[in-house]
């Protein structure tokens, strides 16, 4: 697990969600922080523009939880400097 | 229940355009065969999108319709709206001669008007650094463009407005045209929306919302994964059923109920609750047990939750008689065409009465348990029926459901 980037990326739920930082943990789930579709739909948003990358619709279907946002995100940016070698 | 008072109100003419052809013969030989509208898009530069798949009316040319400097005046949702008007009122042979056009209404329905024009004109502030857009931004891009443009084109003078509830505006405009026209307000009234969807602005902006499938639009089958949007307009002309008889019109089906309701929960989760209570509504209105539907056109736009829930609520108000229902979605074959989607649908619903074939769902691959409905997979059904619903569930949680009965000697045998 990237630290810094569950760090960036639960800054980024906070600021979506527009809720305390310390109420998020690794360990959260959308559903505990009461996130919805259209939460989720503009938290993808916020880490494509943050992060420079596109999530396609196959990798933002599994990601439901923080742990699973920061694998994806971790995934795409990884393919993503393979790509640019 | 309440028993509404009133005329009977039928249909006596359509006008339709869309990716399924370019008049109301086309497009039903397309949706009685099952034929898809949905294609590579190609009016819009579809490169670096998630989605490349929609159903334009292609075969459409505003030069084949209007004037060239009134094309310029018109932007292509309001064009939509103008000929299939035209079209209407000629199947008809709607009378609008005299004081007739004062007692005719004009009810339009669209979900983003004229927004490619508005896209148009930002182009050039924000990109070419203009210091404004065309001066005919503002009347191209109003919603009310396509009322106005109809009664303007053929000289109607009676009330003329326009209803945006996105998805469900068509569907909220021939309702308000039948209770109007019902309760004797006008004596005629065209009726439906259109859309005109495709321009970079309003497709990006679609795709942002991840809804828009990167296939083709399955409804209610186990691989959906989303909607394919869709262009085109449709009108109807409602009139009373005791005036028709008298002139000897052609009837296509009888307009028996409307209801409405709102989710008043989530602005695009859609709930149980609400689509059920608009079509108990729109029995209701049309004094019908839910026994009597024979079939439904589902709201179906193949996106996961929708289909999902509606299904739900079919179950939810028709209880056992749900597993008698024949439904389908033509928005597998015409697209999601918005704003114009109620007309489309209530065209399609009205020749299924009429001719005695229900339109498929195609596309359809695998059955889900969470849409455990008969929904005509893939192949017409030759079948006489009787009552009929036609759901809109829009963004926003408003829903609007119409209520079709097939008039007597209307049918294919004539």
């Amino acid at each position: 697990m990237d630290e810094s980037l569950a760090a960036k990326i639960i800054a980024e739920v906070a600021a979506v969600k527009r809720i305390p930082l310390e109420s998020i943990t690794i360990d959260s789930t959308f559903e505990e922080l009461a996130m919805d579709s259209l939460d989720a739909m503009n938290l993808l948003f916020s880490l494509e523009e943050h992060f420079g990358i596109s999530i396609p619709d196959e990798a933002a279907n599994s990601i439901k939880d923080i742990r699973s946002a920061v694998a994806g995100v971790a995934r795409i940016l990884a393919e993503k400097e393979s790509a640019q070698g | 229940m309440s028993i509404p008072s009133g005329r009977r109100v039928v249909v006596t003419g359509a006008g339709v355009l869309s990716a399924l052809g370019s008049n109301s013969a086309e497009c039903w030989s397309a949706l009685c065969e099952g034929r898809s509208g949905i294609a590579p898009i190609q009016s819009v530069d579809m490169a670096g999108l998630r989605f490349q798949n929609g159903a334009e009316a292609r075969s459409f040319r505003a030069g084949d319709h209007f004037e060239a400097s009134r094309c310029d005046l018109i932007d292509r949702f309001a064009q939509f709206a103008v000929v299939a008007a035209r079209q209407a009122v000629t199947e008809a042979g709607l009378d609008l001669s005299g004081s007739a056009r004062a007692k005719t209404a004009v009810i339009t329905g669209t979900s983003m008007g004229g927004q490619t024009s508005l896209d148009r004109g930002f182009v050039a502030i924000y990109k070419e650094g203009k210091p404004r857009p065309h001066p005919f931004t503002i009347p191209l891009t109003m919603y009310n463009a396509g009322a106005s443009q109809i009664s303007m084109d053929l000289g109607i003078t009676g009330p003329a407005f326009t209803i945006s509830t996105a998805c469900a505006s068509a569907t909220h405009a021939i309702g308000q045209a039948f209770w109007m026209v019902r309760s004797g307000a006008v004596e005629a009234a065209l009726c439906g929306g259109s859309e005109a969807p495709f321009s970079p602005g309003i497709l990006r902006a679609w795709e942002a919302m991840r809804v828009v499938t990167p296939d083709v639009c399955r409804p209610f089958s186990r691989d959906r994964r989303g909607l394919t949007l869709g262009e085109g307009g449709a009108m109807l002309v409602l009139e009373p059923a005791e005036r028709a008889m008298a002139r000897g019109a052609r009837i296509m089906g009888e307009v028996l109920g409307f209801g409405m309701s709102s989710d008043a929960s989530h602005v695009t989760q859609p709930s149980v609750e609400g689509p059920t209570a608009a079509m108990a509504a729109a029995l209701n209105d049309a004094q019908m047990e839910p026994t009597s539907v024979d079939y439904i056109n589902a709201h179906g736009t193949g996106t996961p939750a929708n289909d999902a829930i509606e299904t739900r609520a079919i179950r939810q108000l028709f209880g056992a008689h749900a597993g008698k229902l024949a439904i389908s979605s033509t928005k597998s074959m015409h697209g999601h065409a918005l704003g114009a989607a109620g007309a489309l649908e209530a065209f399609a619903t009205l020749m299924a009465l009429r001719e005695s074939v229900l339109p498929p769902t195609i596309s359809f691959s695998e059955a889900d348990p969470e849409c455990d409905l008969d929904v005509i997979p893939n192949t017409p059904r030759h079948r006489q029926i009787e009552f009929a619903l036609s759901n809109s569930f829009a963004f926003g949680g408003l829903n609007a459901v119409l209520a079709f009965r097939r008039w007597e000697g209307s049918s294919a045998a004539k």
